[in-house]
Formats: C-alpha cells, sequence, structure tokens
C-alpha cells in the first residue's frame, strides 16, 4: 500500500511503486480528470500539481509522489483557480476539452509565480501543454483576463 | 405513418410520434449510460419527439445525435431546437442519442454519422421542426387546459402564456400534455429568422463547465463496475498476422488476467494499464509480415505514375493543344501521410453479454459500431447499446468503415467473458494506420501571350479509402474516387483548357479522412500553383486570383474580404511578407492572408493569419470562429511538422517527440471575418483547414524567391 496526499486528504492505493501517479489516479481512485495524452511528458495533458509545482503525472512513479501534496483538477479551489475557472469559461476556451485539465493546472502555476503575465511569459509558461483543437489564442485570452481580476 | 401512442407513465417510455416531417417513427428512452453517474429519469417526462425531453421540474433534456467532439455540435444543434420551441436556454442540457439510424440518422449520410462538416447545416430544417412541433404541442396542451383557443397563446422562455397573465411553464404542462398530437408537418409554423434569439448568438459552449473542472467524461474515462483493461499487440507492419505467440512471461505480470488473441493482434487484458502495457511489453509474438513498405520506394512508384495518364476526373477544352501558350510552368507536389493525433488516444470499453451487449465508445459512427458489434456477436443490432461519450478530439479517426476500434473491444469481452475497455497507447494510435494518404501531383499550366491563363492539367496520385466500403458506389465516379480528386476537379479559375486525373496508388497503408480530407492537399497544390502562375504572369496573386473567379462570386467575395482586413498591398515591416489563398469546401467559402518572416537561417515565424468565411447562415459565430482559430493551428501543424513515413514496413514516428504538434509559443494570431450571409448554410469543422498551408507558403515565397513543394515544410525554409 502507498499513501498518497491528493487534494488534501490522504489514500491509500494498492500498486506498484514504479507505476505512475496518472494511472492512481485515474483509474484506483477514479480521479478522471487528470488526462493520458502521450505517457512520455510530451503533451501535458496529465499535469498534477506536486508541492505547488506542475508535474507530468505520466512520468512521476508513485514512490515519488508518495507523501507529497498532490492536487489535480478536481481539487482545484483557491481564487487563482476561480478566476482561472472563470475566465476559461468567458474566452469559452475548450473545444473537444480533453487537454484543458492540464492546460489549467499549468496555467495555475503560471499564474501564482507571475501574477502579471505577458504574452511571452505565457507562451513560455504554456509551451509544455499541447491542444490539438488549436485553443491556443483563447487561452492566451483568458490567462490575460483572469490576472487582470 | 405513426401517429401517437399513449404515453406510459414507467421508466421506460414508447412514444409514437411524428415530428421532423415523419422522420421520427418511435422513440425509445434510454436508460442513463452507466459510468456517467446520471441520474435516474423521472417517471413522468413529457417527450414530444425522439430530441426532447421535458420534466416537470422545467428542465428540457436535448438528445443529441450528432457526436461532440470539439465542433461544437452539442450547443449549435441545441440552440436550434431550443429556439424554435422558446425554451429556456439555462433549463437545457444535452445527452447525446442512443444508436438507432431509424431516428437518429444524419440525413446527408442515412446513417448515424458525424462528419463531412455537416452536422448543423444537414440537421437544420429537421431541428427546426422538431422544436416547433414541441412548442405547438405545449401550446395545445395550456389551450387545452384553459379551454381557450390556441390561437391567443404565445410562449417564450420555456413558458405558454394567455390572456389575462395566465401563464404555465413548460414542466407544468408535462402532464397536462399526454396525449397530444403532433401538428402535421404542413402546419407546422416556424419562426421568422429576425425574431431567432438563440440562433446566430455566440452563446457559450452547453458543456464548457464539465470542460473546465475535469468532470467531463470522455471515452477512456469510462468505468464500469468489473472492467478490466486491455492493450492489443497489433501488427508490426500492416498486413501482417500473428504466426504463434508465447503468453507465459505475459502472464506471470502481476495483474494480467487473460492474453488472448483477436482478429487483429493479441489482447493482454489486465487489472489496470499500467499491469496491460507491463504485460504486452514482455509478450512473444511471432509474426507473418506481408509486404515491407518503404516511403522512398512508394515515392519512386508514385513518380512513374504521374508520368502516364490518369482517369479522367474533369475535363474542359483540351490540354493537348499547347497552341496558344506562350509560357509554360510545370512542377511536383508532394504531401506526406498523417495521423490525426486527437490528444485522446483511440479507446472503447464494451461488455459482451449472453443476449446484449453495451458499448462505451466516443464515436462519429454509432450505426458502423452498432452493426460491427452485432455481426461479431451475431446479435440484432437492437441488442447492442452503444453509449456515446464525449470525443477528445476526432477529426475523421473515430469515422471508421471497418468498425476495427469497436471489434477489438467486442472480441477481447466477448473472448473473456468480462467488461473490458480496450486503450490504445499514443504509439499505439500513431502507429496504428487510417491515415491521411500520401498523394504526389505533377502539374503543368500556362499562360498566353497577354498573360492570360490558358491551360491547367493537374494529375493526382494517391490511395483510396472508399473503393471498396459500402460508400463506393456514392463517390466514385467512372472509376475516379472523387474524394481523393476533391478541391482539385471543381478549379474556380477560368481556364479555357482545363484537365484533372487521378490515379489510384497502392493500398499497402489503411487511410482514412482526416479534417478536410482531399481539399487538405488538393487545396495546397492549386493554391501554390495558381500563385506560381502569377508569378510567371507578372502578377499580384491576389488580382490575379480574382480576375479568373467571375463564375464564382461568393468566393470571390472572400478572397476581396480577406485582402481588405489584412490590408494586402500595404506596406508591411521589413522583412515580413504576406500570402495569399482561397478554397471552397464543404459548401463554404474561405480566403485567408498570412503574414510572415524568415529568419536568416531559414526559421519561419507565422505572425498572424486572417480568415475571412462565407458559411451562410450562421448559427454561432463565436462557434465559427473558434473552428477558424483552430483550423490555423491545424493547417500549420501538417505544414510544419506532419509526416508519417515508413522504413521496412515500420511507421517511422513514435509519439509527440517525433510527430510534433504547434505548440502556444508557435501559434499566430488569428482574426476571422465572418460574411453576413442569407445564402446556402455551409459547414465550418474542416474548411479553414484547407488554405492555411498554402497561404504560409506563398509567404515564404515573397521572401525566400523558393516554391515549398514539399509537405511538410523543411525545417529551413531558405534551404
Amino acid at each position: 500500500m502507498i499513501t498518497l496526499n491528493i487534494n488534501g486528504s490522504n489514500r491509500e492505493v494498492d500498486a506498484p511503486e514504479d507505476m505512475p501517479l496518472l494511472w492512481a489516479l485515474r483509474e484506483n481512485l477514479g480521479l478522471s480528470g487528470t488526462k493520458y495524452g502521450c505517457g512520455v511528458a510530451q503533451c501535458g495533458a496529465c499535469t498534477v500539481h506536486i508541492n505547488g509545482e506542475a508535474v507530468r503525472s505520466c512520468v512521476t512513479t508513485l514512490s515519488r509522489a508518495a507523501g507529497q501534496k498532490i492536487v489535480t483538477i478536481e481539487g482545484l479551489d483557491d481564487d487563482i483557480s476561480r478566476r482561472i475557472q472563470d475566465a476559461w469559461v468567458a474566452a469559452d476556451v475548450p473545444q473537444c476539452g480533453y487537454c484543458q485539465s492540464g492546460q489549467i493546472m499549468s496555467a495555475h502555476v503560471l499564474l501564482r509565480e507571475n501574477p502579471n503575465p505577458t504574452d511571452k511569459d505565457i507562451d513560455d509558461g504554456m509551451a509544455g501543454n499541447i491542444c490539438r483543437c488549436g485553443t491556443y489564442q483563447r487561452i492566451r485570452k483568458a490567462i490575460h483576463m483572469a490576472a487582470k481580476k | 405513418m405513426h401517429d401517437i401512442h399513449s404515453l406510459t407513465r414507467r421508466g421506460f417510455l414508447k412514444a409514437g410520434s411524428l415530428a421532423g416531417g415523419g422522420l421520427l417513427l418511435s422513440f425509445y428512452l434510454p436508460l442513463p449510460a452507466k459510468g456517467r453517474g446520471l441520474k435516474t429519469p423521472s417517471p413522468t417526462l413529457f417527450t414530444p419527439n425522439a430530441f426532447i425531453s421535458i420534466s416537470p421540474d422545467n428542465s428540457i433534456k436535448i438528445l443529441c445525435n450528432h457526436s461532440e467532439m470539439g465542433q461544437g455540435a452539442y450547443t449549435a444543434l441545441t440552440q436550434i431546437v431550443a429556439d424554435e420551441m422558446d425554451a429556456d436556454w439555462s433549463m437545457i442540457s444535452v445527452e447525446p442519442a442512443p444508436a438507432n439510424a431509424a431516428l437518429y440518422a444524419c440525413p446527408a449520410f442515412g446513417m448515424q454519422l458525424t462528419g463531412g462538416s455537416a452536422s448543423t447545416n444537414s440537421e437544420y430544417d429537421r431541428l427546426r421542426r422538431v422544436g416547433a412541433s414541441a412548442r405547438s404541442m405545449l401550446i395545445t396542451a395550456a389551450a387545452r387546459e384553459w379551454q381557450i383557443d390556441a390561437a391567443l397563446l404565445h410562449t417564450e422562455n420555456g413558458s405558454v402564456f394567455g390572456p389575462a397573465g395566465k401563464k404555465a411553464t413548460y414542466g407544468e404542462l408535462v402532464e397536462k400534455s399526454a396525449g397530444i398530437l403532433p401538428p402535421k408537418p404542413e402546419g407546422l409554423k416556424l419562426k421568422d429568422p429576425k425574431d431567432f434569439k438563440f440562433i446566430g448568438k455566440s452563446l457559450n459552449r452547453i458543456e464548457v463547465q464539465s470542460k473546465i473542472n475535469g468532470s467531463a467524461i470522455f471515452g477512456l474515462d469510462v468505468m464500469i463496475p468489473g472492467m478490466l483493461v486491455a492493450v492489443i499487440e497489433r501488427p508490426p507492419v500492416f498486413g501482417s498476422k500473428v504466426k504463434s505467440f508465447n503468453p507465459a512471461k505475459t502472464k506471470s505480470v502481476p495483474g494480467v488476467k487473460h492474453v488472448v488473441q483477436i482478429e487483429r493482434g493479441i489482447a493482454v487484458v489486465a487489472t489496470g494499464y499500467w499491469a496491460a502495457k507491463k504485460g504486452r511489453e514482455v509478450l512473444e509474438i511471432d509474426w507473418d509480415l506481408g509486404p515491407l513498405l518503404n516511403s522512398e520506394t512508394l515515392r519512386t512508384d508514385y513518380l512513374e505514375l504521374a508520368g502516364t495518364p490518369g482517369k479522367i476526373a474533369a475535363k474542359e477544352g483540351d490540354v493537348t493543344n499547347t497552341s496558344g501558350a506562350a509560357t509554360t510552368i510545370e512542377a511536383i507536389y508532394e504531401l506526406p501521410f498523417l495521423n490525426h493525433a486527437q490528444m485522446e488516444p483511440l479507446n472503447c470499453t464494451a461488455d459482451v453479454k449472453p443476449d446484449s451487449c453495451d458499448i462505451y465508445i466516443g464515436t462519429q459512427g454509432q450505426t458502423i459500431d452498432q452493426m460491427t458489434a452485432a455481426k461479431i456477436l451475431g446479435m440484432n443490432p437492437d441488442k447492442v447499446k452503444i453509449h456515446t461519450q464525449l470525443l477528445g478530439g476526432a477529426f475523421g479517426r473515430r469515422a471508421i468503415f471497418d468498425g476495427h476500434i469497436t471489434a477489438e473491444a467486442v472480441q477481447t469481452s466477448k473472448a473473456i467473458g468480462e467488461p473490458v475497455k480496450v486503450m490504445w497507447s499514443r504509439e499505439d494510435d500513431l502507429k496504428g494506420g487510417y491515415y491521411r494518404p500520401v498523394s504526389l501531383h505533377k502539374l503543368t499550366a500556362s499562360i498566353d501571350k497577354n498573360n492570360n491563363p490558358y491551360s491547367w492539367h493537374h494529375r493526382i496520385v494517391c490511395q483510396s479509402f472508399i473503393i471498396g466500403t459500402a460508400l463506393e458506389s456514392m463517390v466514385v465516379k467512372d472509376g475516379v474516387d472523387t474524394i481523393a480528386v476533391e478541391g482539385a476537379s471543381e478549379l474556380p479559375y477560368a481556364f479555357p483548357n482545363v484537365q484533372v486525373e487521378w490515379h489510384r496508388g497502392m493500398n499497402l497503408v489503411p487511410t482514412l479522412w482526416m479534417r478536410s480530407v482531399g481539399h487538405s492537399y488538393n487545396a495546397y497544390v492549386k493554391e501554390c500553383f495558381i500563385d506560381e502562375l502569377a508569378t510567371a504572369a507578372g502578377k499580384d496573386p491576389y488580382q490575379f486570383r480574382r480576375g479568373l473567379m467571375d463564375n464564382h462570386t461568393r468566393l470571390r467575395n472572400v478572397l476581396d474580404v480577406a485582402a481588405s482586413i489584412s490590408g494586402w498591398g500595404k506596406a508591411l515591416p521589413a522583412g515580413r511578407a504576406r500570402g495569399i489563398a482561397v478554397h471552397e469546401s464543404f459548401k463554404s467559402f474561405i480566403a485567408q492572408v498570412a503574414e510572415v518572416s524568415v529568419s536568416n537561417d531559414g526559421k519561419l515565424t507565422v505572425h498572424k493569419v486572417w480568415v475571412a468565411i462565407d458559411c451562410g447562415p450562421v448559427i454561432n459565430p463565436g462557434n465559427v470562429r473558434a473552428q477558424m482559430e483552430g483550423s490555423v493551428i491545424f493547417g500549420l501543424t501538417s505544414a510544419l511538422y506532419g509526416n508519417i513515413s515508413f522504413k521496412e514496413g515500420k511507421v517511422e514516428q513514435s509519439n509527440y517527440y517525433d510527430y510534433k504538434m504547434l505548440r502556444i509559443n508557435e501559434a499566430p494570431e488569428v482574426e476571422v471575418k465572418i460574411i453576413d450571409s442569407t445564402a446556402s448554410m455551409g459547414g465550418v469543422g474542416e474548411p479553414g483547414v484547407p488554405c492555411v498551408a498554402p497561404t504560409v507558403a506563398n509567404a515564404v515565397f515573397v521572401l525566400t524567391k523558393k516554391r515549398l513543394r514539399q509537405l511538410p515544410f523543411p525545417a529551413n525554409v531558405r534551404s
């Protein structure tokens, strides 16, 4: 059994230590908001926060995640999160929506570290997250909106 | 013709009804999909037809017969219904319709299929009638209740209003609506478009909340009780077969439950994805390999074919008569295989039981999936329930003729006797075939001594994914696959001599439509080569095109608008240039202008793309813009990076590190101008794609004087 601290509570997971956190979240704990896109830290769909940092859960083993503070899209509930999610709705960002959990988790870290990012800051901070539907322009807009509030 | 049948107040309601011009024959209210956490439906509902269900609490459920894959069908189609029924938008939710071709076939295809940018324009008339019919029935119910002439009543925002302040919400009329007959189609009154309340408005995507908080359920998220997870080891080379396999090592991996052979390979079934993946890594299979394709060989073969006459797809005048040609240019264009690379890898969950089967899948083709499963299981199709999930992108990859995604899950569940989710890894998806076909084009064009167009000869070599399928009789004309030549065979430019030909390339690789399909390569070739001819004629590429489009006024108009909003002809900062392209596809008319720069070492930057679109009447302008913005990214991704190649039969690319996607730091600004139009309605999901690559390539030429005749572009566009 591995103990994971997820969204503020401890959860027991019966899984091998080398298994990526992504699969524990999705399959063992039913937190399916974190998505599988590539499995090799290329697309960012699986982004979660570990101790406040944006981390690709598809390449983060359970042994590394154990005992750390993990936040998933389901656990976002602070002021930055609300501003981001409101802005995402106002700009009608999502299309298929599959990558958006990861986009929002990355945007959260960006805005916490840089409350008023420029377009360049946004491009740098969000370049690890692929959106195949091509919602990038609206992501930029939404992050600016979330920053201004 | 079916008339009314009594509404029963049980969980299963069957209401024969007539709406949508007699298209609806009966209505079976589906149970909520497993794994979606839906409430049991209220026992008292008013279901005026197969698309609408109204609850006493005033909530309205729309059963949408088109899949939501990001293109906005759930929202746009609901806007149409809601407008005609005067619904309260805040009370509406959407659920996927069950698979039932008799009720829900797309009018454009005759089966339940989402594609061809056809959802909105093919359903517009029917769904207006669906909404208007429900509204009429609610008015009838209120008139009966109040004993007032229906003509004195009106509806607004989810309620019926009568004289002297009488009011009843639609929810309050649910019980009173029992036994009300739908109006006869010929008596149905539709709104005057000036009274539209939702149609034409940029309403937010109806499922947007679920897509910002992680609660949206895609196919890959489905969990049903007792479900196992499988990965399939598929042939390393297309066409190869399993000779033998040894499951011993795989079975010793903790969590692995079964190793079974299915039609397309070996399924490793485990308690979860990680165990299944680990098990597959140690699976020993001896394959009987098929022919080993090499991209270089394929290219040589295609080049040879391009040197010989093909089947005629279009002909005007005589291209062999060169008497009037003063200047002739020739070129070969080449475009690669492409993978759809939708963000959600392919998957399907199947639960095969002795006399029924449940399938959970994000699919574009419910009818095909249902028929596929029914055939494998020897069941009637109505025993196969398709629970359509949200699609994490599709772009055509989830609309397949052979139903292989479903077939794998059904065969695996059948073999093990348990419910199973078959998951494709990113690598499985990328190497799994069903690509946009590779194509090679030989072009010859000429101008006369006055620099006017004289001849246009375009020879296309590419394989057909239509021949041999159910669509062959509809699509293949005089031996030509009209999808393979679409966008080339209807040249919008006036040339006295035109010939377009097609050679069918060999089918060693399974291919498929991908967002904008034949237009994705033919528009590139057409729009780049007309640019070459403009250069040969010494004319401005916008004005040259414009002068040849007298018979294509909608197309010419978007060209003018794109030129105007982009400031065509005006001075640019040093080192920048514009390119232009125009194309009609999926009944919509689009022109684009790109502004680019190229560094000294040949690195291309696309700064901005302007899009002018005439798609006729617009349901949701915000979504049209979103589709144009996304199409620019999609087209640019293909232009810069898209390439699936083969070596010794194997696909050379694996994942997003060698099959790259455009990222936010490379994404240009996109400005969209939607033409105000009452002309025929076109699509918006695909037609934004074809112009992107040629627009950019034509701009690059201005800076480098090099034509980019091969996609993807080289990393150094000056090379």
